[in-house]
């Protein structure tokens, strides 16, 4: 996905900061954009443009693609950072993200607890009595409240951000150690996660369970984004345009693709040999299931080898949109979650059918994008956009964020 | 904002201008046939003239109230099976427990099969296990256990999955542990009632609103009927039992 931007980090290193031009790889925010529609559209169950996001085709989703460049970009803007003003100081910035992150998901809490009271205080139905159940927490809010600013209360759709925060509070000594011997980070990462599934390793949740992304197997695929960032991408080039790697990646998607449709169509499902389904299910989505991994790589090297970092298109107006929303991943990834709870309510409560359905998931996206813009028509207001010309030190780069 | 709402508001009202089915119950053939035969169903009938079933499950296989269990589909499927199935002995034994994990179903599962020498043996699991977090992992094993300890006593299995709910889906996310029902059952070579996909179905059609708040059991006992009636049809086609064939035995 990235193959030039240890270029651009190299010569950031090595060219005092004025001179820099902060060419940022607009592969990464568009893909990140799109990653971030597809999560929301993926929040929305029962709706029919669900059959247009990835996870339907093969075995990894926009998860994976979040997750791994949101390493990618956290290790472009603080590895430099790290270079350029020493450890404490990108320490210090990488600690104020996780921070805002933090905020960001109480925020989501705050607002998922008043549709749950809502939901309790009116719902009501025989048909219904085990499953309401889940609503006993709300019969202990001190508790309740108390494990969510913990991290260990997440309902449907908030897991993201909590794994997300624990891999940034993490990250500073990672990305040190990456600087200093990325192999080893790398390898470190990998044992990490072998470890995670030999021993079952996972943080524990609230009211019961374990966490939904286990960060001791997730953390793989964040710190190979970041590794790629850092030189991995390079190193990794000549493998990428090798004409077997090709074949071996998309030898892997057409399989995975198969195996998906098993999924939808039942009576291919008997084409599956049961040694191999056997062996390859559950494809446990909780701790980045090997076969979720291998996808996401296959699906990777694929999207490098045909979009260059110099693709045309990524100029065209069509696509800006995307860019947009990719830049600002951490505004519109809230707003996604909100407008996926807010969607499915409406969905709901208007039983609405197709074309409700796909009348919201577009209405959704397009607030995402005017809020994309808004987001960065501050910034250039700020003076925090190098649009502005002038770009304080300690911003934020190119109007993206990590 | 005001043209937002209008906007969605038009495209609701085109949307759910679909008519209700003349028959509430009815369900897409494809939700009911499955290439796995009830092999000891077909034997039971062809040679005893009787079936006997044993229904194990949790909350969402009966219903509240005192007079719940004769409105509950274990009982509807008993009534339906003895209309279909007439010169036969039907004789359906629900096995409920409130918030039964499928863990403790499967401790259970011996005794159930001793006392009631099923043949068939519907397992509605899962819903408990969501509630209580129970790891992926385990539901699978205790699917496994509790599947292999009904085969070896000479009973098929069909596995039925959660209720579909639309309010509950934001807080309780089922998804995983019906994955896993479905493959447990592919693997197994046993029958999915695949609970979820029908009652959606149903919801979607507007044959039930599944979304409505009510105090009122009456739409409660009316779904239970129609699980009741798609359970039997699902039984009937998977022993091949259908009006003519009986016919020709006869």
């Amino acid at each position: 996905m990235v193959a030039n931007l240890e270029v651009a980090g190299r010569v950031a290193a090595a060219v005092p900061l004025s001179a820099v031009t902060t060419e940022r790889d607009l592969r990464l925010d568009l893909f990140r954009g799109v990653a971030l529609w597809l999560i929301f559209l993926d929040h929305i169950p029962k709706n029919v443009v669900n059959w247009f996001t990835i996870r339907n085709y093969g075995f990894s989703d926009a998860t994976e693609i979040f997750i791994f460049i949101s390493g990618y970009t956290a290790a472009f803007v603080y590895g430099r950072a790290m270079r350029e003003r020493g450890f404490l100081i990108s320490s210090a910035r990488i600690l104020r993200r996780a921070w805002q992150i933090y905020v960001a998901h109480i925020f989501l809490f705050t607002i998922f607890m008043a549709e749950i009271a809502y939901v309790a205080s009116t719902f009501e139905n025989p048909l219904y009595a085990e499953e309401m159940n889940i609503l006993d927490f709300l019969k202990q809010p001190d508790v309740t409240i108390f494990q969510a600013l913990l991290l260990k209360f997440k309902p449907v759709n908030m897991d993201v951000l909590p794994l997300y925060i624990i891999l940034l509070l993490l990250f500073p000594p990672v990305l040190r150690l990456l600087l200093w011997q990325p192999a080893v980070a790398l390898i470190g990462s990998a044992v990490v996660y072998a470890l995670a599934w030999n021993y079952d390793w996972n943080l524990s949740a609230y009211p019961n369970g374990v966490w939904f992304f286990n960060p001791f197997a997730w953390q793989l695929l964040f710190v190979f984004g970041a590794w790629c960032a850092l030189g991995g991408a390079k190193r990794l080039a000549g493998l990428l345009r090798s004409r077997v790697m090709l074949t071996i990646a998309v030898a892997y998607l057409v399989f995975a693709f198969l195996i998906t449709l098993t999924w939808y169509i039942e009576p291919l499902a008997r084409f599956v040999p049961s040694w191999l389904s056997e062996r390859m299910y559950p494809i446990d989505k909780t701790n980045l299931d090997i076969l979720r991994f291998a996808h996401f790589l296959a699906l990777a090297a694929v999207v490098v080898r045909f979009v260059p970092k110099t693709w045309p298109a990524l100029k065209w107006p069509i696509l800006q949109p995307a860019i947009r929303c990719g830049q600002h991943s951490l505004e519109i990834f809230c707003l996604g979650v909100f407008l996926a709870f807010a969607g499915q309510f409406l969905i709901s409560e208007y039983s609405g059918g197709p074309l409700f359905q796909t009348g919201i998931s577009v209405l959704g996206i397009l607030i995402m994008i005017a809020t994309a813009n808004l987001v960065s028509w501050y910034k250039v207001i700020e003076g925090r956009y190098p649009s502005s010309r002038v770009k304080p030190p300690d911003a934020d780069l190119a109007g993206g964020e990590a | 904002m005001t043209l937002i709402i209008a906007f969605l508001a038009t495209i609701a009202f085109i949307d759910g201008a679909s008519a209700a089915p003349a028959d509430e119950c009815e369900v897409p053939q494809s939700f009911l046939v499955s290439d796995n035969d009830l092999t000891h169903v077909i034997s039971e009938i062809s040679d005893h003239h009787r079936l006997t079933i044993s229904v194990v499950g949790s909350g969402s296989s009966s219903l509240p109230g005192p007079d719940g269990a004769q409105f509950a589909y274990p009982a509807r499927l008993e009534d339906t099976l003895k209309q279909r199935l007439p010169g036969n002995d039907i004789k359906v034994t629900a096995h409920v427990q409130l918030r039964e994990t499928t863990a403790e179903m499967t401790a259970d599962m011996g005794k159930i099969l001793a006392d009631d020498k099923p043949a068939l043996v519907i397992w509605q699991a899962g819903t408990a296990d969501a509630l209580k977090g129970v790891e992926p992992d385990d539901f699978r094993a205790s699917l496994d256990t509790g599947i292999g300890a009904i085969e070896a006593a000479g009973a098929n299995v069909i596995l039925m999955n959660m209720q579909y709910s639309p309010r509950i889906d934001t807080m309780l996310d089922v998804s995983t542990y019906a994955d896993v029902m479905h493959w447990a059952a592919q693997q197994h070579g046993a029958l999915l009632f695949d609970r979820l996909a029908i009652m959606r179905y149903w919801n979607d059609e507007g044959a039930f609103d599944l979304y409505a708040a009510t105090k009122n059991y009456d739409m409660a006992r009316r779904v239970h009927a129609c699980i009741g009636r798609a359970l039997a049809s699902q039984i009937i086609n998977a022993a091949h039992l259908d009006a003519e064939k009986l016919q020709t035995t006869r």
